[in-house]
């Protein structure tokens, strides 16, 4: 199988992100960046596609802090091939960048060969229309399904298991050339030990694919903000033993225990 | 002028989603301010038989559809596309749910309309309606005004009451018919949830854990509080991709809806995904080491330490107040 996959670093959202003077950004110079989840899992299922059924995984990115190490990770589980697009990237949302990915993607090979797949995480965090598979898809030309946890390729294409809510799952089949929203891989991304990351540093080169972004962002922020501070929780503190005693009595007071 | 609201209704196996009447409500407020009819299309094969409680609407278009029950996102874009055009509307709403995801972004591209995903609240602003979004797994918020009145607005679930939309008046419905391809992808079957060992959504107690409880031997502190409380544990996604926990454990967007008496939250960050399954549980407790995470927006009690240190004197506490 031809497999692509699109990662992007994000804000971890595990440190304090704070809105920068401009109101409309965050503050760059606190922010530390990682890999997405869904992107993490977008990368195995490539992985494993590869390994169940051969082909060749390539991962493009487009430039961004703390980047390549996330890159060097994917060549040391297994990624074939790693292309970064250069340029001037910032603020660049998500249409534009679908209008990068979809030109690369022409690039190898247009129409793209038929067990061509494209995976993508199905959702951002940090992006306000959230979603690039479907853009992709749509300039390609090609069917996108995302929230996909399980694929199989079936004839000449691939059965998809798609979640809804409450548990609830659907199946669905189409044509490949696709572009998949992935949410889940089948399996919990594989590890790889740093030490491995470094040999890929060494070992493998990170090819580099010069770019110039168009199409204007369509929506435009007016401020960014915390959420305010009065509908927060009512923090109990004290050492472990004073916070039990305190949540103790208060779930005795409702009849909780 | 083209200045209508089309609200997309939500619906699978001939039941409208509570998301299509959280929409409703809201977009009945946002169209009496502007002034502008609140239109309703539903969507699919046999769409003219969905159509209960969606009476605050002044008209619903349905849709048939060809191809089996849930058509594809490109498709159900291509149909609303097809209605705006007929029927004068200029705001488009979604629910950003794993149902519709793909529309909003599709329409946006093809009908060049801005789409805002992630809306939590809106309200009319010098005419014009603005989106608050919530964004970083709800850590930040970001305004967006939609200036000229056009646009797509992805609005997350339970962020507007289900029943201030909800309305057993007759609608006016109208079948109205759009040409469409044949979709590329075809719905195969549904797979219905695995029956889990627990139903989590008929517990009293939910302890539940998130990716902070760090190692799957952890998961036992928490089974133990459980335990002691007379309640089950539950996770978020990230614990059940990890197969720590079934899938019937989990509770958010793709997981279960929970409302329990109490909800234990360890280690959880509180990200829109997951509280909008948990937000209306009676009484909800944090415990996370992060003193800005989300979680601590939507709990009445909060505590900022580790769960590692917390939780085993806790079930101890717990057990010696029973007896
Ligand atoms: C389409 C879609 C569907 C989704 N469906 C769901 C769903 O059904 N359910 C769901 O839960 N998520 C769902 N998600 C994922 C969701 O966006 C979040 O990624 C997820 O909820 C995060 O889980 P978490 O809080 O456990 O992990 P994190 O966000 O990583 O948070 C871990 C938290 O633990 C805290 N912590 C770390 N160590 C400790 C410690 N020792 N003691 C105390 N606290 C600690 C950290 O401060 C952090 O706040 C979905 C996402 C998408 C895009
Ligand atoms: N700026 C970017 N650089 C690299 N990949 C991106 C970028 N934007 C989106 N993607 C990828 O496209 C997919 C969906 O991203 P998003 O539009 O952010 O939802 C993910 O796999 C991302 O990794």
């Amino acid at each position: 199988m031809n497999l692509f996959v699109l990662l992007k670093t994000v804000p971890d959202t595990v440190e304090e992100l704070s809105v920068a003077a401009d109101g409309k950004s965050l503050d760059a110079e606190w922010l530390r960046f990682k890999l997405g989840d869904a992107d993490e899992h977008a990368l195995e299922q490539a992985l494993l596609l590869k390994e169940k059924h051969g082909g060749k995984v390539t991962v493009v990115a487009m430039d961004a802090p703390e980047l390549d190490e996330a890159l060097f990770m994917a060549y040391a589980k297994g990624a074939d091939r790693v292309a970064k697009l250069t340029g001037e990237l910032a603020g660049v949302q998500s249409l534009a960048s679908a209008r990068l990915f979809a030109a690369f993607l022409k690039q190898q090979g247009d129409p793209l060969p038929a067990d061509t797949l494209v995976l993508v995480r199905s959702q951002a965090i940090d992006d306000l229309e959230g979603e690039i598979g479907p853009f992709l898809a749509d300039l390609l030309g090609v069917p996108y399904i995302g929230v996909v946890t399980g694929v199989v390729p079936e004839g000449a294409g691939v059965k998809v298991t798609k979640e809804f809510a409450g548990g609830l799952r659907g199946e669905f089949s189409l044509p490949m050339p696709a572009v998949l929203g992935i949410q889940s891989a089948e399996k919990p991304p594989r590890y790889v030990p740093i030490a491995k990351v470094r040999a890929a540093m060494k070992s493998s080169t990170l090819e580099t694919v010069d770019v110039t972004p168009e199409a204007p962002a369509r929506v435009e922020v007016e401020k960014l903000y915390k959420p305010e501070a009065a509908g927060r929780a009512e923090m109990i503190e004290g050492s472990p033993e004073e916070v039990a005693d305190r949540l103790v009595e208060l779930l005795a007071n409702q009849s909780l225990i | 002028m083209a200045n209508g609201i089309l609200i997309l209704a939500e619906h699978l196996k001939g039941e409208v989603a509570d998301i299509t009447y959280e929409m409703l409500g809201a977009g009945r407020a946002l169209a009496d301010e502007l002034k502008a009819p609140l239109h309703v299309a539903v969507i699919g094969p046999g769409a003219g038989a969905v159509t209960k409680g969606l009476g605050l609407a002044d008209a619903v278009f349905t849709v048939d559809t060809p191809g089996a029950e849930v058509p594809a996102a490109s498709t159900v874009a291509a149909v609303l596309q097809g209605l705006l055009a007929q029927k004068q509307d200029a705001l488009v709403m979604v629910g950003w749910t794993n149902l519709a995801m793909g529309v909003g972004s599709v329409l946006s591209a093809r009908a060049d309309l801005p789409f805002v995903n992630f809306g939590k609240a809106l309200r009319v602003e010098g005419g014009a309606v603005t989106v608050t979004s919530q964004l970083f797994g709800g850590k930040i918020l970001s305004d967006v005004r939609l200036a000229d009145g056009r646009g797509i607005i992805g609005v997350s679930a339970g962020a507007f009451p289900a029943d201030a939309g909800r309305s057993d008046k007759a609608p006016t419905v109208e079948a109205v018919a759009v040409a469409v391809e044949a979709p590329p992808i075809q719905f195969v079957r549904f797979l219905e949830p695995e029956a889990g060992d627990v139903d989590i959504t008929k517990q009293n107690v939910l302890v539940a854990v998130g990716r902070g409880i760090q190692t799957q031997d952890n998961i036992s502190l928490a089974e133990e509080l459980a335990e002691a409380l007379g309640g089950a544990v539950c996770g978020s996604r990230p614990v059940v991709d990890q197969g720590w926990m079934p899938m019937s454990r989990q509770v958010g967007k793709s997981g279960m809806t929970v409302k329990p008496r109490l909800y234990l939250a360890l280690g959880i960050s509180g990200a829109p995904e997951h509280v909008e399954g948990m937000q209306n549980s009676q009484t909800i407790v944090a415990v996370n080491t992060d003193a800005n995470a989300p979680i601590f927006d939507v709990a009445r009690y909060g505590v900022c330490q580790d769960v590692l240190d917390l939780v085993p004197v806790l079930t101890e506490k717990i057990k010696a107040r029973k007896g």
